[in-house]
């Protein structure tokens, strides 16, 4: 009987022959990666253990990306205490001020998460970096703290789920809709404790960017991680970035899946997911007179060049509708240059766009970008959940980067056919 | 352990921002987060509360955010523990890293009302509602889960194979 990659990968870093789903194991991580945010209680962890040294100063990423440009006082006071950290122990990774990025738009583009890798991050994110053919998965600040530590961590090895999708994408349909309609479809929990794992002829010619967008999201649907089975796409992407060694783990064609689903992506139009779960996706045409106050053009999801390209396509010569706030997050400083050699830049701020330097922060509510009491925001993020960005009396709507650009222009939700 | 309290009913889906909002994640001092436990599901939850009290979740309670800030300042509000339908995966597991009791049970949802005191007995496995007229079972913790609870934490559980 065969295995899956993500067990292969799991085999390996447990040096294991055999392995099942529900098993115990003990893996060695490659990548442990924290943020201003969980990694203060991880660092606080780590010493009460009596940590003295990191495993490894190559393998331990730290990015301030949340709260930052700090946010106040207490958050300069957590970058602080994970700089100083970073600082003595000598973290090989380290990014905050110039150089910081939305940290799973910047650990791919940067080669530090290859294909093969067992990456664990203390951000349920994390998961983005299966898209490179990596077991990369979400942990709390504890687990960040053992892995820190030891350079091992716990895992239970799970079922897999295979999503197969087929048929070519409409016009402006994007791996953020195959995501949407995917969650949709199984919700919220629907591959809970289980590997998500995409596959199909419309995989096979999704570019890197839809790919980790696509990933990003696995844990919308409570997985544990979600992963492509790296192939020529993925070997364009990491061949000039790795600076070590990396592994192309293959599913076997006899490997068991818990469920197996297939998509016919060619009916698939533009997606919206609803307030309150990202699991309340609809089709962009169907979405009805819905007023907006602020578009979210950024994130981990969508805040790579490609998708800033899209949106640029859109924005040409257009503004965004006098009442709505357009709120444009370059993910990287890379991605930030690149957009402002392109044009892009220009484009935005012509449309009446504040552009932010990479944060994390109107996602999650945290700064730049907060919202009102009632007020409603279409994103290119990942969650809206009841008060996400702002008041709990705020609403949030999850879209692809057309969308987002598409109802920025005409102040309600909108697909971009509308401004054909 | 014994853990006795009244039980507080949620729903489905309780999310981490729900439990503690991003906007209080400028800190990782425990009272202070336990300040804003579970403000956006129940903006009046931290007032009726009483030491020992327990939350009782639908299912997938503590899904979205890693942060452990979530089970962080539901102990340190003084909750005794949670039982849920079932747990989001990261949630799940931090709760056993750091030190929060959390248990499954499926049946107790619907048999409880708001407020209704109940006693969890985990050693023998079993929630007893209204003095005894009803009792639940709850689901086994796996072997390894329970070794991480007789550690005191999965920091106690490494820091003996690290300093040894």
């Amino acid at each position: 009987m065969g295995n899956t990659i993500t067990e292969k990968i799991l085999m390996a870093h447990a040096n294991l022959k055999k392995i099942e789903p529900g098993q115990l194991i003990n893996a060695k991580v490659d990548i442990a990666l924290g943020n201003d945010v969980t990694a203060p209680i991880a660092i606080s962890e780590f010493q009460k253990a009596g940590g003295k040294n990191v495993f490894d100063k190559d393998k331990v990423v730290l990015v301030l990306d949340h709260f930052t440009p700090n946010k106040d006082i207490n958050s300069a006071e957590q970058c602080k205490l994970v700089r100083k950290f970073a600082l003595e122990q000598q973290i090989t990774h380290f990014y905050e001020g110039g150089n910081v990025g939305i940290e799973h738009a910047l650990l791919p583009e940067a080669g530090i998460s290859l294909p093969g890798d067992l990456i664990i991050g203390a951000d349920s994110h994390t998961c983005t970096y299966g898209a490179l053919g990596a077991f990369a998965t979400g942990v709390g600040s504890t687990d960040l703290a053992a892995a820190m530590l030891t350079g091992e961590l716990w895992f239970k090895v799970p079922q897999s789920m295979k999503f197969v999708i087929s048929g070519s994408l409409q016009p402006w349909v994007s791996g953020k809709d195959l995501i949407l309609y995917i969650i949709g479809r199984i919700g919220v929990d629907g591959a809970l404790y289980k590997a998500m794992e995409f596959t199909g002829d419309t995989v096979d010619k999704l570019t890197m960017a839809d790919r980790l967008s696509m990933a990003n999201m696995a844990i919308e649907a409570g997985a544990k991680n979600g992963i492509f089975v790296p192939d020529a796409v993925t070997r364009e992407y990491v061949e000039k970035k790795a600076k070590r060694k990396y592994t192309f783990y293959l599913s076997d064609t006899d490997a068991v899946y818990s469920d197996i689903m297939e998509i016919d992506a060619g009916k698939i139009e533009p997606q919206v997911a609803f307030p309150h779960l990202p699991s309340n996706s609809r089709n962009v045409s169907a979405a009805g007179n819905i007023k907006i106050d602020q578009s979210l053009i950024g994130s981990c999801t969508n805040g790579r060049i490609e998708d800033l390209r899209i949106a640029a396509r859109i924005l040409q010569n257009k503004k965004a509708a006098p009442w709505v706030r357009l709120i444009v997050v370059p993910a990287t400083p890379a991605i930030y240059g690149q957009a402002m050699e392109e044009g892009l830049l220009k484009t935005f701020l012509d449309a009446g766009a504040v552009i932010s330097p990479p944060s994390c922060g109107a996602c999650l509510g945290g700064h730049m970008g907060i919202l009102a009491d009632g007020e409603r925001a279409i994103a290119t993020t990942n969650r809206n959940f009841v008060g996400r960005m702002g008041h709990p009396g705020s609403e949030v709507y999850l879209a692809n980067p057309a969308v987002c650009a598409a109802s920025a222009v005409l102040g309600r939700l909108a697909g971009p056919a509308e401004l054909a | 352990m014994i853990f006795q309290g009244r039980v507080w009913k949620f729903g489905d889906n309780i999310d981490t921002d729900a439990i503690i909002p991003a906007r209080y994640l400028t800190t990782s001092d425990p009272q202070q987060l336990a300040l804003h436990c579970m403000e956006d599901a129940d903006p009046r939850f931290v007032g009726k509360i009483k030491p020992g009290d327990i939350i009782l979740g639908g299912e997938n309670f503590g899904c979205g955010s890693s942060r452990e800030h979530a089970p962080i300042a539901i102990k340190a509000a003084g909750l005794s523990c949670v039982i849920a339908k079932s747990f989001a995966r990261i949630f799940y597991r931090n709760s056993f890293n750091m030190g929060l009791p959390i248990f499954e049970s499926k049946e107790l949802w619907p048999a409880v009302n708001d407020g209704e005191e109940i006693t969890v007995d985990s050693t023998t496995g079993t929630i007893i509602v209204s003095g005894g007229r009803k009792s639940f079972r709850i689901n086994s913790i796996p072997p390894f889960m329970e070794q991480l609870i007789a550690a005191g934490g999965l920091i106690k559980h490494i820091a003996k194979k690290y300093n040894g």
